[in-house]
């Protein structure tokens, strides 16, 4: 059945009238709101939450006043996440919950007099509809064809929802667009993923090594207080960037190396730590397999080679290498966050990992410790039936060794080809702005058009919920109950998210819409329980707590069970999870798998004459495109601008706050124009800009128009063959000084 | 009792955590702020410096605002935190005009407003919300005149400077450098 | 190169990207406020020296502008507040060190000086006024009446033309005071580098008091009166373009933030308005037609005296509005 094209509609405001007065109808977010609250001494009353504006999932405090408005939000003082500091978007979260754009009433796309429209519907009726769609698509084609994007913490009752229904299509774009190389990467080298939040032990390190991570401006909470504290006990930091980030003010040494070329100096510090000896030679010893193999690898990838691909100067490599030596074993190589680069980026995941082995810092006190999570069963249900088919199906000898899903493959695999028995035929997309993740964005909307049914679930409109069928407005996270959160870190801890106030407009938490839409699918056995706090009660209670003790704690310590945090004395016998049992420098796994089991540099490709490399990256003060609307935080930063050297300035004749139209290689050219910013701080080939800004959706009335976007100019994407991540610097600009629409084309 | 502020300029990462906060426990009026983040760039690619501060009201010692005033609503407080009495103040605007470095802004309700070293916090003993806030801990505040207070303590260990000290105001908030 | 740049997004309302507090009313208060300051100072300097009957609208006529000026003035500044309902408790204190607070107390005595003063000279209003306009002959008819049924107010007035002397000599005291006040009231500003120099007082005072002459000569019927009007502006013009030449030449030879203030009238943006409104049409020309009527040409009297008034008008927006524009930071 061929749908009808799907095209981009802005929410219109003509159905959007909803009262904000509509008084909360559902009892049990007021009743539990009220009852548990504790009066702080302004008179304001306090709940725990822990923050949901990034993934950093900071637990912390909410200060609601009699008339259910939120005042603040600080954070939780025995979280280690944030040590009672929430980061500027976490104590902004409150422009999240007042932010009068928000999705306030489902809606479904009619077709209205030949015009695609949205209209205002019930929530039973929008149940009903993707109910009964998914139900066609499950006896035509199979509940696998049905495929749940997910980046937020209320994905987990989805995916429950999803997996109950029949399909584990279940993908999370931070696995192939961001982290997904450096887990296969150190999964390859360690047999162990690096896991969120990074088990790195920057505040006791002597030397904080940042591969074009740039902590202190991507405000990964814990980690840059961690580097601040660490700054305060004089360790040095050895940051390669090209562009002159603030972490790289801060180093010691700043290596302004050309884009694309971090492997080689990579492999030019394993050859000098090799060959000089400065290298941990009883942990080498003791735990690695291949060191041999590398040492003749490495063998002519001298520092002087190194110069001439990367423009580092050799001395500079040796020095900074012996600096990691000299802090060794209290030395991290950070593998970063953000991976997906030049399509090379498992192996250069790898070399960090390696680099990491030769210097004998896993396990150390200022290097990786070892972190444990509390375990909590899941609610007791019927096992999950078995899917038949996943996505792997679709890609049979491709990225072999993607440990998590694909959500660039999944995408692929909706566009029916010829090659493939089946595709996927409908989207569940819960908390991403797909347009902007997805870079390829062509692809993505084909993908859309092909789909029998895409769903959307979010807080706010954004570019994916023009697209959608239907769109469920989901409360933020201060008004609901979500799962508590039980992520890895020094200690186990647990914490609680509770609503601080009743959902705002006709806004539901995810949790509802899941097991709403599970008891329309049938799915009744998967959902045996009232509401969310029967869940969390029984969890709590299971793993030693309760729900009344959560609610007035907020955060929970436990007592580590397994290990310790370092190695304590000496070096113990471990066996790690790889092939051979031990630290691969030479990677069986991958041999295995038909890749390099030892990394190489590969040239990649440059701008040419006239364009210059599309570099990316975040501000503090925002979340991606997420927060964009935030009148908090918009209040700070509204729009991005475009860093250009002044070298090129001066070429170009651009001036300080001047608006540019930016086209790529592609001739794809920005539908916005950018600001100007002539900075000393990047490089002459090479142009800098925030992501997350140029939103196209009219209705998010502050975000609209401001800024450019950069993942529009994302369109040759370099996909990394061993797990299918999407490297995305490898796009080129030019400037355009006059608006390209007013442009007569001839 | 001399309030002062010190801000370590090295662990500043410029994220305006302070901003925000600040502006929810004061309820400044979003598109005004009380404080601010300045990023000095100097040198030339790759030799380059970055200098991070976080400014706001130096609370002066020798302050033009307060001498200027007309009626006597901006005065000395608390610890010689330079403060505005609402209902005194006429809006005229000689303040805002008197402050070499732009600290204060004119208050959608008319009358004057500017960082008060979150005197409402200071006086039940907590720090001001900016301080209490800072994810990397550069910011210090107390009493100048207590030797034991973390300002006193940090300012004898590091080298410092104040902002535009020719104007001969006598700032009293100092970028540990 | 040197990049310092705000990245928390400020942008208060009036203080970025320049400051803008102070609009069309301040210049406008300080314009009406140096102008009353000339004519007080006038008026009161021929009646000390027993010169009335020359220079009778010097000492008389013009006067009777002074109160309106003086409310124009004072209704400015109340427009210009932003917390309006509160302007009484510029009221309740004397701050010494506030040229404002000193502003608005001077006014609060001058006003009933200057009031009381064409008090003094009503009489000779009305019998000047009587039967020719018809718009005010009710008014005229009006007073008249109620001079004769209140006997007191004549003897009032005869107690205050005794002591005229006395009444001018105060006058004169705060007139100068209220005309230095509008340059030190800027000057007191330190923060803004262009206001930061003492000459602005003198400045100010010498650039009203020429305001006020040029008024007065306008209004002037008596030839001699208008002659004499016509050299003391002369005088007064070349103290304003010594004191003006002598402010810049103080600027340069300053620190780094003035020099830059300087450079907005010596190539900035308020080059061109500065030298061709402010010395040109108000100082150069009108006092080369002064000079000019000196030599026996005849020039229509209103035409210096308008350029003067229009010149010291545009000076004192000019000064507001530029000082703002510097500054010491960013």
């Amino acid at each position: 059945m061929k749908t009808n094209r799907r095209d981009f509609i802005k929410i219109s405001s003509a159905g959007v009238a909803v009262a904000a007065i509509t008084p909360p109808l559902v009892k049990w977010a007021s009743a539990s709101a009220k009852s548990n609250s504790e009066i702080s001494e302004d008179g304001l009353r306090r709940t725990p939450t822990y923050c949901e504006v990034c993934f950093w999932k900071c637990a912390g405090w909410v200060y609601t006043d009699e008339n259910n408005n939120i005042k603040k939000i600080i954070g939780h003082e025995d979280d280690p996440h944030c040590n009672g500091r929430l980061c500027p978007r976490g104590t902004g979260g409150v422009g999240m919950y007042s932010d009068e754009d928000r999705l306030k009433k489902p809606m479904i796309r009619t077709n209205v007099r030949g015009k695609q429209e949205f209209k205002e519907v019930s929530w039973d009726e929008a149940l009903d509809y993707v109910a009964e769609k998914m139900q066609k698509i499950k006896r035509k084609y199979g509940p696998e064809c049905v495929a749940l994007f997910n980046h937020g913490t209320g994905g987990k009752q989805f995916s429950h929802m999803l997996n109950a229904y029949g399909s584990a299509n279940v993908s999370a774009p931070s696995y192939g667009q961001c982290r997904g190389p450096r887990e296969v990467g150190f999964v390859g080298t360690f047999g162990e993923s690096i896991g969120s939040p990074e088990p790195c032990d920057i505040r006791d390190t002597k030397c904080l090594v940042l591969i074009g991570s740039h902590l202190g401006e991507n405000m990964h909470n814990g980690p840059v207080q961690e580097m601040a504290e660490a700054i305060d006990r004089g360790a040095s930091i050895i940051t390669v960037d090209p562009r002159f980030s603030t972490a790289a003010s801060k180093s010691k040494f700043w290596l302004p190396i050309k884009p694309a070329t971090d492997n080689a100096l990579l492999l030019a510090w394993i050859h000098v730590l090799i060959y000089e000896g400065w290298f941990d030679k009883e942990f080498v010893e003791k735990y690695t397999y291949g060191f041999e193999d590398l040492k003749k690898h490495v063998k002519n990838m001298t520092p002087e080679w190194a110069y001439g691909i990367t423009t580092i100067k050799p001395d500079v490599i040796r020095k900074t290498a012996k600096e990691m030596f000299n802090a060794s074993p209290s030395v991290i190589i950070h593998p970063g966050r953000h991976a997906t680069w030049y399509g090379d980026d498992t192996q250069r995941s790898r070399l960090m990992a390696m680099l990491n082995a030769l210097l004998g810092s896993w396990g150390q006190r200022g290097g990786f410790y070892k972190p444990e999570k509390v375990k909590v069963p899941s609610f007791p249900h019927p096992d999950y039936p078995k899917p038949t088919k996943s996505w792997r199906d679709a890609f049979p000898d491709k990225y072999k060794l993607a440990g998590l899903a694909l959500s660039n493959a999944m995408c692929e695999a909706t566009i029916p080809t010829v090659e493939r028995e089946c595709s996927f035929r409908a989207w569940i997309v819960y908390g991403t702005n797909l347009i902007k993740t997805l870079p390829d964005r062509k692809t993505t909307l084909k993908a859309i058009q092909s789909l029998d049914l895409i769903v959307v679930i979010d807080t706010m409109p954004a570019e994916i919920t023009g697209y959608a069928d239907v769109i469920f407005p989901e409360c933020t996270y201060l008004e609901r109950y979500d799962f508590v959160r039980a992520s890895q870190h020094r200690d186990p801890y647990l914490a609680l998210r509770m609503p601080a106030v009743p959902p705002k407009y006709d806004s539901k938490p995810g949790w509802w819409i899941a097991k709403e839409l599970g008891l329309k699918l049938g799915l009744e056995e998967y959902f045996k329980y009232e509401s969310i706090e029967e869940v969390l009660d029984w969890q709590l209670k299971e793993a030693g707590s309760s729900l009344e003790e959560m609610k007035k704690l907020g955060v929970k310590k436990y007592d580590r069970k397994y290990d310790d945090l370092f190695f304590t004395e000496g070096l113990p016998e471990m066996i790690f999870n790889t092939p051979t049992g031990k630290i691969e420098l030479y990677s069986n796994q991958f041999a295995a798998a038909g890749y390099d089991p030892l990394p190489n540099y590969t040239k990649h490709m440059e701008p040419p004459q006239g364009f210059y490399r599309l570099i990316y990256g975040r501000a503090p003060m925002h979340t991606f495109g997420r927060t964009a609307n935030n009148e908090n935080l918009t209040d700070l930063m509204d729009e991005n601008s475009c860093w250009i050297n002044p070298r090129v300035a001066n070429e170009w004749g651009l001036k300080n706050d001047q608006y540019i139209w930016l086209k790529n290689q592609d001739d794809v050219v920005s539908t916005f124009p950018i600001k100007v910013r002539v900075t000393e701080r990047i490089r002459w080939d090479s142009i800098y800009m925030v992501h997350g800004f140029g939103h196209n959706n009219k209705k998010m009335t502050r975000a609209h128009g401001k800024g450019a976007s950069d993942s529009e100019l994302i369109t040759r994407v370099i996909v990394d063959p061993i797990m299918g991540g999407t490297g995305m610097r490898g796009n080129f600009v030019t400037f355009l000084v006059n608006d390209p629409k007013k442009e007569v084309v001839s | 009792m001399r309030y002062a502020m010190a801000i370590d300029t090295k662990k500043c990462v410029g994220c305006s955590d302070c901003v925000v906060a600040c502006q929810t426990e004061n309820e400044v009026p979003i598109g005004y702020c009380r404080d601010w983040i300045v990023e000095v760039t100097d040198g030339t690619y790759p030799e380059l410096e970055l200098e991070i501060r976080s400014e706001r009201c130096n609370h002066c010692d020798n302050s033009p605002c307060v001498r200027c005033c007309p009626t006597g609503a901006s005065h000395y407080s608390d610890g010689g935190s330079v403060l505005v009495t609402h209902n005194k103040c006429i809006g005229c605007g000689a303040c805002v005009s008197s402050c070499p470095y732009d600290a204060r802004y004119s208050h959608p309700k008319g009358y004057v407003d500017k960082c008060t070293f979150c005197n409402h916090r200071v006086k039940k003993g907590q720090q001001p919300a900016c301080v209490s806030v800072c994810p990397t801990r550069c910011m210090y505040f107390g009493d100048l005149e207590d030797p034991n207070s973390e300002v006193s303590k940090i300012m004898k260990l590091r080298k410092y400077k104040t902002l535009a000290p020719e104007a001969g105001t006598k700032p009293q908030v100092f970028y540990l450098i | 190169m040197k990049e310092e740049i705000i990245v928390s997004g400020r942008m208060n309302l009036n203080i970025d990207p320049v400051l803008h507090i102070w609009h069309w009313q301040i210049p406008l208060y300080l314009f009406l406020g140096g102008l009353a300051a000339g004519i007080m100072f006038f008026a009161a300097l021929y009646t000390i020296q027993g010169k009335e009957k020359q220079y009778q609208t010097a000492v008389k006529w013009s006067m009777f502008l002074v109160p309106i000026f003086i409310v124009l003035g004072l209704l400015m500044l109340l427009l210009d507040l932003k917390h309006k309902l509160y302007f009484w408790q510029l009221y309740t204190v004397i701050r010494l060190q506030s040229p404002m607070s000193w502003g608005a107390w001077t006014l609060m005595i001058v006003t009933p000086i200057a009031l009381l003063w064409c008090l003094m000279y009503i009489r000779d209003l009305l019998d000047l006024w009587k039967g020719k306009f018809k718009l005010t002959n009710g008014l005229i008819e009006f007073a008249y009446k109620k001079l004769d049924r209140y006997k007191w107010i004549d003897t009032f007035i005869a107690f205050l033309y005794k002591y005229r002397k006395v009444m001018a000599w105060l006058m004169i005291f705060y007139a100068v005071i209220l005309g230095i006040y509008t340059g030190i009231l800027l000057s007191a500003f330190n923060a803004r580098p262009l206001w930061n120099t003492s000459i602005l007082g003198p400045l100010f005072m010498v650039s009203g008091f020429s305001t006020a002459a040029a008024l007065i000569m306008w209004m002037s019927k008596d030839y001699n009166e208008k002659k004499a009007f016509g050299r003391i502006d002369l005088i007064l013009i070349a103290t304003e373009v010594f004191f003006i030449i002598h402010m810049f030449m103080g600027f340069l030879a300053s620190t780094e933030v003035q020099i830059e203030a300087a450079r907005l009238f010596l190539g900035g943006e308020f080059t061109a308005v500065f030298w061709v409104f402010v010395v040109g049409i108000g100082l150069v020309i009108p006092a080369l037609l002064e000079s000019l009527k000196l030599y026996g040409f005849k020039i229509p009297v209103f035409l210096p005296a308008f350029m003067i008034l229009l010149g010291g008008l545009m000076f004192r927006f000019i000064m507001v509005e530029a000082g703002q524009v510097t500054r010491y930071l960013y």
